[in-house]
């Protein structure tokens, strides 16, 4: 188990009756990017917080490099953090803040100086060294919120939305800067955010946090292409669900019977579904057809809908249909069609909804989450 | 309603300050003048003031500046000093008793237990000072409380001399400004950002460490009100010396009330009281200077 870097087993935080973080276990690799994601008041930060040592887990293990940090203060952890607000020191300098720590690892006067202008020259902040915080930008504070813990040599570097107060520009600028540091440093990183496109952007894992717990660990494209609950389909916005129930199953592909009639196979290990069980699958919008004729009988996937609305945004177009049980769908369509084509169906038209089989992913009704 | 004209002050604002300028020249400067004019004079045989003849003459003289001559005396130095030493024990016991009162109200007690905590630092102004200052006589003296449960436990055979000191006078004037002390603290600890702790803590410094480096520097402004609000009332306090210290120990706020009520010698009273004054004056200068430098709001 060389390779973990963060162990976390069991972790449970209580604060009163309700469980911030319940029973969570996770393997964090060395030099990953791995993140945090979900919405506000999944347990992220909390369980992020646990990590940095600033909250007591009220039961569970944590590991950092095989160590057992458990129940150890926050100051006695080889991590660091980069807080949501930075927490700049505002009496001190850019040049004091990066400097705040070193004393504590016993880095002598001289080469404190060389390690502060080290880790600043790696932000591009040389020469902010004699600036307050309060004379820098939102981004410049976090760079130096940054080279602050980056100057301590963590093992793993925690950090708690950073991004929140940049704007929109800048935060996509500074997520590739983050991620090409990351890389360079080999530092593991465990980055909260609630943000799914800027987890996507940035890690190599992640896990999807939902009420104290973690519904899904997987390889960021995974968790995009393959959620396998509701919740993590419905946050990663792949919000088309298709109900249906088990037909047929073999070791490659599984037949269902859509509840409106029809039926889809669908490429997929059916063994570990029962005959006649109930079951879900989402197809993410830009991964759904529509079109003028039912093409079931040549084997692909379709199911008769109504246009309910059509949004032209330039690139794309988003189109809201219905089917027979009145359930809705979305459909992203990138507008490579000669113009006149694009606007091809009206509101109210009735169409078929079509797609790959490959891009269908089972979910099982929600008794796995209970 | 229209905006004023940027850059010139509305005639408004001027009208609402007025009530404030009016009532501190009418209740301060105007008494301070008065004060330095008297301070220049001196005592007619049966107290009062000896008329001036001719006032050129009695400028040219020097007589106006005999009472400062006076209050250099290395008696009333003595005086002098010893007020100032009691107002710098009270004002540091005040600083060491409070910083960890006002970090608990501010930081460590529940939020919704501030208000009430912040109430009973409060609740003694409601009973008069004088009130109190005679409550602890009652406590100190040799039948008092303290000697009386001190005797019943056993632990000692006769009563201690527990009033009438320098004891009694400090504990009279700690206990008296405490709350002065607590206030001002509070409100720059409950600024604090916490997350400020923790960043330091994630640092690498332990609890002390924090609190030196980061706490402390950030609530400065706290300390240093409440260093000016503690150390001002100590260096003028008559009462509690009176009533605790048995008249044995005199401060400068007694000497000036005496050189008032008791020797009826109004100049050179004045004149002390003018020095003292302008000593606090120059005490408050510095501070502001200090704030306005550091970019800070200025709490007086």
């Amino acid at each position: 188990m060389t390779d973990t870097s963060v162990e976390i087993r069991g972790l449970t935080k209580r604060f009163g009756d309700v469980a911030a973080v319940d029973a969570v276990s996770l393997d964090i690799r060395k030099g990953e990017f791995f993140s945090l994601l979900g919405p506000s008041g999944c347990g992220k930060t909390t369980l992020l917080r646990m990590i940095g040592g600033f909250e007591l887990p009220t039961a569970g293990s944590l590991r950092i490099d095989g160590a057992d940090m458990t129940s150890m203060p926050p100051y006695r952890r080889p991590v660091n953090m980069v807080f949501q607000h930075y927490a700049l020191f505002p009496h001190l300098t850019v040049e004091e803040n990066v400097a705040f720590g070193l004393r504590y690892q016993g880095v002598d006067r001289s080469e404190q100086g060389s390690r502060v202008a080290e880790v600043l020259h790696l932000v591009q902040l040389s020469g902010f060294e004699k600036r307050q915080p309060h004379q820098l930008s939102g981004g410049q504070r976090q760079r130096v919120a940054l080279a602050r813990a980056l100057a301590l040599k963590p093992r793993v570097l925690l950090l708690d939305e950073p991004l929140g107060a940049l704007d929109q520009k800048l935060r996509k600028e500074v997520q590739v800067q983050l991620k090409h540091l990351q890389r360079s440093l080999g530092i593991t990183f465990v980055f909260v955010t609630h943000d799914q496109e800027e987890a996507l952007t940035m890690s190599d894992r992640i896990a999807v946090m939902n009420r104290g717990r973690v519904e899904q660990v997987d390889e960021a494209a995974r968790v995009f292409e393959r959620p396998e609950t509701e919740f993590v389909a419905n946050f990663m916005g792949a919000a088309n669900f298709f109900a249906a129930r088990v037909r047929e199953m073999g070791e490659g592909a599984i037949v269902l019977t859509l509840a409106t009639g029809g039926e889809i196979r669908l490429p997929v290990n059916g063994t570990r579904y029962r005959p006649n069980e109930e079951v879900r699958f989402v197809v993410r919008p830009e991964k759904l057809d529509l079109r003028a004729r039912d093409l079931a009988r040549h084997g692909v996937p379709s199911v008769a809908v109504t246009v309910e609305e059509r949004v032209y945004q330039g690139v794309s177009t988003v189109w809201t249909v219905r089917d027979a049980a009145d359930e809705r769908f979305v459909v992203y369509e990138q507008n490579e069609r000669p113009f006149d084509e694009a606007a091809r169906f009206d509101v109210g038209s009735r169409v078929f909804l079509s797609w790959n089989p490959k891009h269908a992913v089972v979910i099982r009704r929600e008794a796995s989450a209970a | 309603m229209k905006a004023p004209e940027a850059g010139k002050p509305a005639r408004a604002a001027y009208a609402l300050v007025l009530p404030a300028w009016l009532t501190l020249g009418v209740f301060f400067l105007l008494p301070l003048a008065i004060l330095l004019v008297i301070s220049f004079g001196q005592r007619a045989t049966y107290g009062g003031l000896e008329p001036i003849e001719d006032l050129g003459s009695y400028l040219a003289s020097g007589k106006f500046l005999a009472n400062y001559a006076r209050s250099f005396h290395p008696i009333y130095l003595q005086i002098l000093w010893r007020s100032i030493w009691m107002a710098v024990v009270t004002t540091a016991v005040c600083l060491v008793i409070s910083y960890p009162i006002a970090y608990f109200i501010a930081i460590a007690a529940p939020a919704r237990r501030r208000n009430l905590l912040l109430g009973l630092v409060v609740v003694p102004f409601w009973t008069s000072f004088l009130i109190r200052t005679y409550a602890w006589m009652f406590i100190l003296r040799t039948e008092g409380l303290v000697n009386k449960l001190l005797m019943a436990a056993g632990l000692t055979s006769q009563p201690l001399e527990l009033l009438y000191n320098d004891f009694s006078v400090l504990l009279g004037l700690v206990y008296g400004e405490l709350p002065f002390m607590i206030l001002p603290l509070y409100a720059s600890l409950e600024k604090l950002d916490l997350s400020l702790l923790e960043a330091s803590a994630d640092l690498g410094a332990p609890a002390g460490s924090t609190f030196w480096r980061v706490t402390v520097p950030l609530t400065m402004p706290g300390i240093v009100a409440g260093i000016i609000l503690v150390f001002v009332p100590s260096l003028g306090q008559f009462v509690v010396s009176d009533l605790l210290g048995g008249a044995k120990t005199m401060l400068a706020g007694n000497l000036i009330q005496n050189q008032f009520a008791v020797a009826r010698n109004k100049p050179f009273g004045a004149a002390v009281a003018f020095e003292l004054t302008a000593a606090v004056l120059a005490l408050l200068f510095v501070y502001a200077l200090y704030t306005k430098r550091k970019g800070q709001d200025v709490l007086l």
